[in-house]
């Protein structure tokens, strides 16, 4: 792959922060956008911007078609079986809601158990935890070891047939770890509970196929893949989706109303009322097609090759500490310098034209766990090069160097 | 000397630096030099919950004058309390109460006090003039 090439394709690659060249190595919060996209969206305001599925003039025709073109581009991204199984949504928080609303409410009853993991994010936690006050059910959680990775053993003495659902991150937005999402769901079925995966951190960094993980529900975010913001994807399988109720209500999603009765629409138009994100949709096939030109086999591969180059490059920094340090790990280091307080050391890379996360990237649990207030976070992507791996050295040493 | 001119006071100790590191190394400095709450004192009652940093914050009301003592767990956090307190204590609560600040904003710290910049900076000036309300309705001003 041509470095130079795909960083010309992002226009915001080449401006500059503090007066100097940014560096951009927040990629786990969301990712620059090509001008793929870009275009794409601005193309679809100045030629075909209509509301869909309702005109028969001839715009709405045309935006509607490219709406659902675009789902089933994401259909065959991810290997689902039909455009039934791909539920549009805000994002993945949005998505889990809509799990932890419908599911929940149908299937998740008093004593039931749902797991979860120390890693997640709050949005795979917290919905979770209302469903339960909702239902008087039970969260259970998989602890990890000092590496950061799920202690699996444990998970298989929480797994009962009390469980009803399994959610976890595939990848950890806060350590990098790659969760074995596969042997969990396989453990998980055996018990007769459903799993879903938040695989929000994942999306843009490894070849999904739904159908054959045999996954039941997974949800990501097109902002961290490229894509747009305020778009999601929430797939179920249909059998799953078929069953639960609608969530959300209104326009779109009903086949018949009277003031006596509503029926539904099919799916999966009854979980998306009201007029949707078209743009955003159009925005993430675009973000797709990118991600295909270059090929995630390819995209993974560099990515874990500036993974190494960047953790051996920090691991010799004096009193740099790496924290998350799985077997199986994502382009991810969370990191601590000496004593210095991550927002201070934040501050000041900023400065330095490096942008990377600092607090506790919304995983208080597992900084917790941890025993600390929150790390430093540089999660790289296809456009990061050993150059923006210097430049945050350079300003983590400058960072020392005003705190020493 | 009211906080307009302590602020002003401020502002000039500012200006001598031509740099971005200058500044943030004179805050480091404050951070560390500020005077710290009492143990008792940073606890959950007088935390002011930041997404980022942590900022404990207590006042004390005598003769008319309030005087405030803070503590941050991030050290540029402490520096910026530093001259929040050098400005906002040994006033009147009528003071603390009218007086909007700007010397933050001439000093270029504004940034760090944007209601959406999660660091509890912005709370803690909130709760500043929150206590000058509470002492100033309880003294019967």
């Amino acid at each position: 792959m041509d470095i130079n090439s795909i960083r010309s394709q992002f226009p915001i690659l080449s401006r500059e922060v503090h007066k100097k060249p940014l560096v951009y190595l927040d990629n786990g919060a969301t990712t620059q956008k090509p001008l793929m996209v870009i275009d794409a969206i601005s193309n679809y305001y100045r030629n075909i911007n209509s509301n869909v599925h309702r005109g028969v003039h001839h715009l709405s025709q045309l935006a509607t078609d490219a709406f659902e073109k675009s789902r089933i581009t994401v259909q065959e991204f991810i290997g689902a079986n039909s455009i039934k199984e791909v539920i549009i949504t805000k994002g993945t928080t949005e998505s889990i809601n809509l799990l932890a609303y419908s599911f929940g409410d149908a299937f998740i009853n008093e004593g039931d158990e749902i797991i979860v993991s120390e890693l997640e994010h709050h949005a795979n936690i917290v919905p979770w935890q209302l469903l339960c006050q909702r239902k008087k059910s039970v969260l259970r959680v998989i602890p990890v070891n000092e590496k950061g990775e799920l202690e699996m053993d444990a998970f298989e003495s929480l797994l009962s047939d009390k469980t009803k659902l399994v959610s976890v991150a595939h990848i950890s937005n806060a350590l990098g770890t790659i969760n074995p999402i596969a042997e969990i769901i396989e453990k998980a079925h055996k018990v007769g509970a459903k799993v879903h995966i938040d695989g929000a951190q994942a999306i843009a960094h490894s070849k999904l196929n739904v159908k054959e993980l045999d996954v039941d529900f997974y949800s990501f975010s097109a902002h961290k893949m490229y894509g747009p913001m305020g778009i999601g994807i929430f797939f179920g399988k249909e059998e799953l989706l078929d069953q639960m109720p609608p969530w959300q209500s209104g326009g779109e999603m009903i086949d018949k109303v009277t003031f006596e009765k509503t029926t539904f629409n099919e799916l999966p138009f009854k979980f998306e009322p009201g007029t949707p994100n078209v743009d955003g949709m159009i925005g993430l096939e675009s973000s797709i097609h990118f991600l295909e030109s270059l090929g995630l086999e390819n995209i993974k591969k560099a990515e874990d090759e500036l993974l190494a180059y960047g953790t051996e490059k920090l691991s010799a920094i004096k009193g740099l500490k790496i924290i998350g340090t799985a077997d199986k790990k994502a382009s991810v280091i969370s990191f601590l310098l000496d004593d210095i307080h991550p927002f201070d050391a934040g501050t000041i890379i900023d400065h330095m034209g490096v942008a990377v996360r600092t607090g506790n990237h919304c995983a208080q649990p597992i900084m917790d766990k941890i025993g600390i207030p929150g790390t430093i976070r540089a999660s790289i992507s296809i456009y990061n090069t050993k150059e923006d791996i210097d430049r945050l050295v350079e300003a983590i040493e400058r960072t020392q160097m005003m705190f020493a | 000397m009211t906080i307009k001119e302590k602020g002003q006071e401020i502002v000039e100790e500012f200006s001598m630096f031509d740099d971005w590191m200058d500044k943030y190394n004179y805050l480091i400095e404050l951070g560390r030099d500020l005077e710290i709450i009492e143990d008792s004192h940073r606890d959950p009652q007088h935390l002011i919950s930041g997404c980022q940093s942590r900022v404990w914050l207590s006042a004390d009301y005598k003769d008319g004058i309030i005087n405030f003592k803070a503590d941050s767990d991030a050290v540029i956090t402490k520096g910026i309390v530093n001259l929040l307190i050098r400005a906002m204590s040994e006033q009147s609560p009528d003071e603390i109460i009218n007086d909007p600040l700007e010397f933050l904003e001439e000093i270029g710290l504004k940034e760090h006090l944007s209601p959406t910049r999660a660091n509890g900076l912005t709370s803690m000036v909130k709760q500043m003039k929150l206590y000058a309300l509470a002492f100033k309705a309880k003294s019967g001003q």
